[in-house]
């Protein structure tokens, strides 16, 4: 076995845990409207394409909620397996959006279980008004479990004395800085992510098939969705961009390849920062852009990385290709909700069936989830070595428990096997084109099987 | 009430408890899979499959409330027991993950009986092993081992729960929740047959859970010291205990007498006595001989908040709760869920 320190297996466990659980929970926080949104309009149209694409989006629910929740439960025990003495500093401050969430995994996890299996015991209205509470409950936990993201990027409601934490304020602490503008990109992130996905592999399917209104209806709702999030996206990445300059100097720098501080200071695009030289090389510098963008003024004068300590810098290189990355796919896929919403707009919805189109929304489909790993790669690798900005470090807030590798390795193998039953039984039993005698059934009632 | 860690305590209690009787019998459901026999296994494993599916995930749930309780009100507590308790804690983890997983994976590999099968066995198996652990945590509280400075665990990382004492508290856990979850199939299932299985399969179990609760009490005199005499003082105690005893016969007499719903309500308040038992005697300790409530607890003021946002929580999870438990539980099992 490769040697390795605890300290560094603790962060890849936690970081191998955290991407895992996020490609669910995003989809606990965005399939569920979508569902909602396609029986809504069975109900009204009384199409049967739009109940059995509820169905199926359904069922890709179940699957994926239950993995969600499992791996979530493990998020929840490891802050204290692998970071006890975080937990026992900072419990308090963040007991109450993770209570908080606490109850907002309970309705969701109740309403589902109504939605799903509901379908014969609950009035149309009542299992509507089920999936809606799932959806609201899946963007209330992802709100809060982001403000405690927020806090530890930027704690406050507390004082400091002695290293313990005094008049603890939980309001105060819930309403940090970073929390809510988190949330919302968050939030916009999973629809952004998830609406994607799904109108990429519909696009697949229609590609496929001979032309349908099964998926045709499928990448109309996801892409509306995604679309309208993607723009929204921009706008909101922006502003947390703003709060981070004010709280996170250091971070916004490592995002820019920065070095030095400076007046007027330049947007790079792209790049690659060389700590030992100092320089970023290979930028597209778009002059006076950061400062105009993080100040609202060409003059603002940006930190660079020189005025923090050589060790207190977090890896340069990471973050600023994460946040690269990140950034390219947002505009992108802006750029595609924004031509989309127009044709749609100018009642050109032809657009939707063409071949090309097709194929774009095909090669986008991974691109949200992958920005979305790259925006948590931003966050988490750029608060470093800090666990709580500026309080305690990451080094001082790992277990003494010796043998981490194994348990990191133990988890690795789990969440890989976990991860490919997943892609075939999701390839086996949710992507399909339904057969037109599934949709026929549906119409004449016999088929209100569950999801 | 004026001490809001003591009513955060009750409040953990409560969640403890309810995990254990919904959640447990989760667990218990998944034994019995594994144990299913005769002519009717193919039925009794869909009997367990469609009691537990809708509601497994909300019946999760409470765990998470104790667990994010518990770090929130108590933090050195969640710390410490973290620490010392790594191991089993990592088995219970990767027990959940087994077992909620491969419980969909089943549901949805309908075309292929084989694998179908092959997953089968791993839920059952994560389900007998993960409630032995959880028990086994809580015997570990209780044994008064766990004992963390500055982030330290002084008596190591196999110390503190690896005993005879942990390992009696795991396995009359899981008979616990095996008794529990046979009871509650006997309300189940609308087919006679079935019911008389699950009829003996809770007699059996019964009786088992009587022979363990034994069995943990006198290992719990060199294992457990503090708890051992505690369950032994004549005061409110004995009230509880006397309880548990009343309750158990009266499950017990019930399914001879084929009277379920009683059963069931019996059974469930026979283990929210033992429980609540267990907690009297650990009280005023949250980790036994180490840690007190009131040392553990945070400033008053965050607990007060948190009491008051568990209160909040409660206004919409009752009635969600219930309207769930209405759908699926009350009398209408014969409509499919499918
Ligand atoms: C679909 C995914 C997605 C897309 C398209 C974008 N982001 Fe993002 N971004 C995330 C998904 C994400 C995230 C969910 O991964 C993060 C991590 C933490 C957070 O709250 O959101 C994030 C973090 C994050 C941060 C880090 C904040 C901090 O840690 O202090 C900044 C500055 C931005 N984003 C800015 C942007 C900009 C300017 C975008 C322009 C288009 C953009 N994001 C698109
Ligand atoms: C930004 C990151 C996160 C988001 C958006 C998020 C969101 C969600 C959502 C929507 C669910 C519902 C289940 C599902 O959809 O599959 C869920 C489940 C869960 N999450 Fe996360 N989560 C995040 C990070 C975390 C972290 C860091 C923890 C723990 C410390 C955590 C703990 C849990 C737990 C315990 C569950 C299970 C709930 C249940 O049983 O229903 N999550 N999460
Ligand atoms: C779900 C999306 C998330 C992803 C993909 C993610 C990713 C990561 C990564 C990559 C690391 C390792 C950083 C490094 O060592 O360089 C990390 C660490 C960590 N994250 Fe996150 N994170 C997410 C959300 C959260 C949230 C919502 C919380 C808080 C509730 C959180 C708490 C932590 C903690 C405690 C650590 C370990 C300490 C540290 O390295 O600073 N994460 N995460």
């Amino acid at each position: 076995m490769i040697p390795m320190s605890d300290i560094f297996a603790a962060r890849t466990q936690m970081a191998i845990s955290l991407a895992f659980h996020i490609i669910f929970a995003v989809i606990g926080v965005a399939l569920p409207p979508m569902m909602v949104l396609a029986e809504a309009m069975w109900l009204r149209t009384k199409d049967p394409v739009y109940l059995c694409l509820a169905k199926r989006w359904a069922k890709g629910t179940a699957i994926l909620f239950a993995i969600g929740a499992v791996s979530g439960t493990v998020l929840s025990f490891e802050m204290g397996l692998l970071w006890p003495r975080f937990m026992g500093l900072a419990g308090a401050a963040i007991g109450m959006p993770f209570s908080l969430e606490g109850f907002a995994f309970f309705t969701e996890a109740i309403f589902l279980g109504i939605y799903l299996y509901g379908w014969r015991r609950a009035s149309p209205a009542a299992h509507l008004f089920s999936g809606i509470v799932v959806a609201v409950s899946g963007l209330a936990s992802a709100f809060f479990v982001c403000l405690v993201n927020g806090w530890m990027n930027t704690p406050t409601g507390f004082r400091l004395l002695n290293g313990q934490f005094v008049d603890i304020n939980v309001w105060k602490a819930l309403r940090n800085p970073a929390g809510t503008p988190e949330a919302i990109h968050m939030i916009l992130a999973s629809y952004c992510a998830a609406g994607f996905a799904t109108a990429g592999i519909h696009a697949l399917l229609a590609l496929r098939s001979k032309p349908n209104q099964f998926h045709r209806r499928a990448i109309a709702i996801a892409l509306a969705l995604g679309g309208s999030a993607a723009v929204f996206q921009a706008v909101s990445g922006d502003a947390l961009a703003r709060v981070t300059a004010v709280n996170q100097p250091t971070k916004l720098a490592a995002m820019e390849g920065d070095f030095e501080t400076r007046g007027g200071a330049p947007l790079r695009i792209g790049g690659i920062p060389d700590v030992q030289t100092r320089q970023t090389k290979g930028a597209i510098e778009i002059p006076y852009g950061l400062s105009i963008l993080a100040f609202h003024s060409p003059k603002a004068v940006v930190a660079g990385l020189d005025q923090t300590p050589r060790s207190d810098w977090p890896n340069v290189l990471v973050v600023h290709v994460a946040f690269q990355i990140m950034v390219a796919i947002g505009s992108l896929l802006a750029l595609i909700g924004l031509v989309s919403g127009w044709l749609v707009w100018k009642r050109r919805t032809a657009f939707t069936q063409s071949r090309v189109f097709l194929k774009v929304l095909v090669l986008c489909s991974p691109l949200g989830f992958i920005a979305l790993e790259a925006g948590w790669v931003v966050t988490e690798a750029g608060r470093q070595p800090w666990i709580i900005y500026h309080i305690m470090k990451t080094s001082d807030a790992v277990t003494t428990m010796p043998g981490l590798p194994v348990t990191l390795i133990l988890f690795t193998c789990l969440y890989l096997i976990l991860s490919a039953v997943v892609i075939w039984l999701m390839s086996r039993h949710v992507i399909a084109t339904p057969k037109d005698e599934e949709i026929q059934a549906l119409a004449v009632g016999k088929g209100i099987v569950h999801a | 009430m004026h001490n809001p860690a003591v009513l955060l305590t009750l409040i953990l209690m409560v969640s403890l408890t309810f995990y254990a009787l919904f959640g447990g019998a989760d667990y218990g459901g998944g034994v019995w899979d594994l144990l299913a026999r005769g002519p009717r296994q193919q039925q009794q494993r869909e009997l367990i499959a469609n009691a537990i599916a809708p509601v497994w995930e909300a019946n999760h749930v409470w765990l998470i409330l104790v667990i994010v309780l518990l770090f929130a009100g108590f933090p050195p507590a969640f710390a410490a027991v973290s620490t010392a308790l790594h191991i089993p804690l990592t088995a219970i983890i990767i027990g959940i993950v087994m077992r909620g997983s491969s419980f969909v994976f089943r549901a949805y590999h309908t075309a292929d009986y084989r694998t179908q099968k092959r997953w089968g066995m791993i839920f059952a198996v994560a389900s007998t092993i993960t409630p032995i652990c959880l028990g086994v945590i809580v015997g570990a509280i209780s044994s008064g081992n766990i004992v963390v400075k500055q982030g330290i665990s002084e008596n190591g990382f196999l110390t503190p729960w690896l005993g005879l004492f942990p390992l009696m508290v795991g396995v009359f856990s899981l008979s616990l929740f095996v008794f529990l979850a046979a009871v509650y199939l006997t309300v189940e299932s609308t087919d006679v047959q079935l019911q008389e299985d699950f009829r003996r399969r809770a007699l059996v179990s019964g009786l088992l859970v009587a022979l363990m609760a034994l069995a943990t009490f006198v290992s719990a005199r060199t294992g457990a010291p503090d708890i051992y005499s505690g369950l032994l003082k004549p005061s409110i105690v004995w009230i509880v205990q006397g309880a548990t005893a009343v309750f158990a016969c009266t499950a017990f007499l019930c399914l001879l007498a084929r009277k379920y719903k009683i059963a069931r309500v019996a059974a469930m308040l026979q283990i929210t006595f033992i429980l609540w038992g267990w907690g009297m005697s650990q009280a005023p300790y949250l980790l036994q001989g180490d840690m007190t409530v009131n040392d553990a607890a945070a400033s008053p003021a965050v607990l007060w908040t948190l009491i008051a946002a568990v209160g909040s929580g409660l206004v919409l999870l009752v009635p969600s709760l219930l309207y769930l438990l209405r759908l699926f539980k009350m009398g209408n099992e014969h409509l499919p869920l499918h």
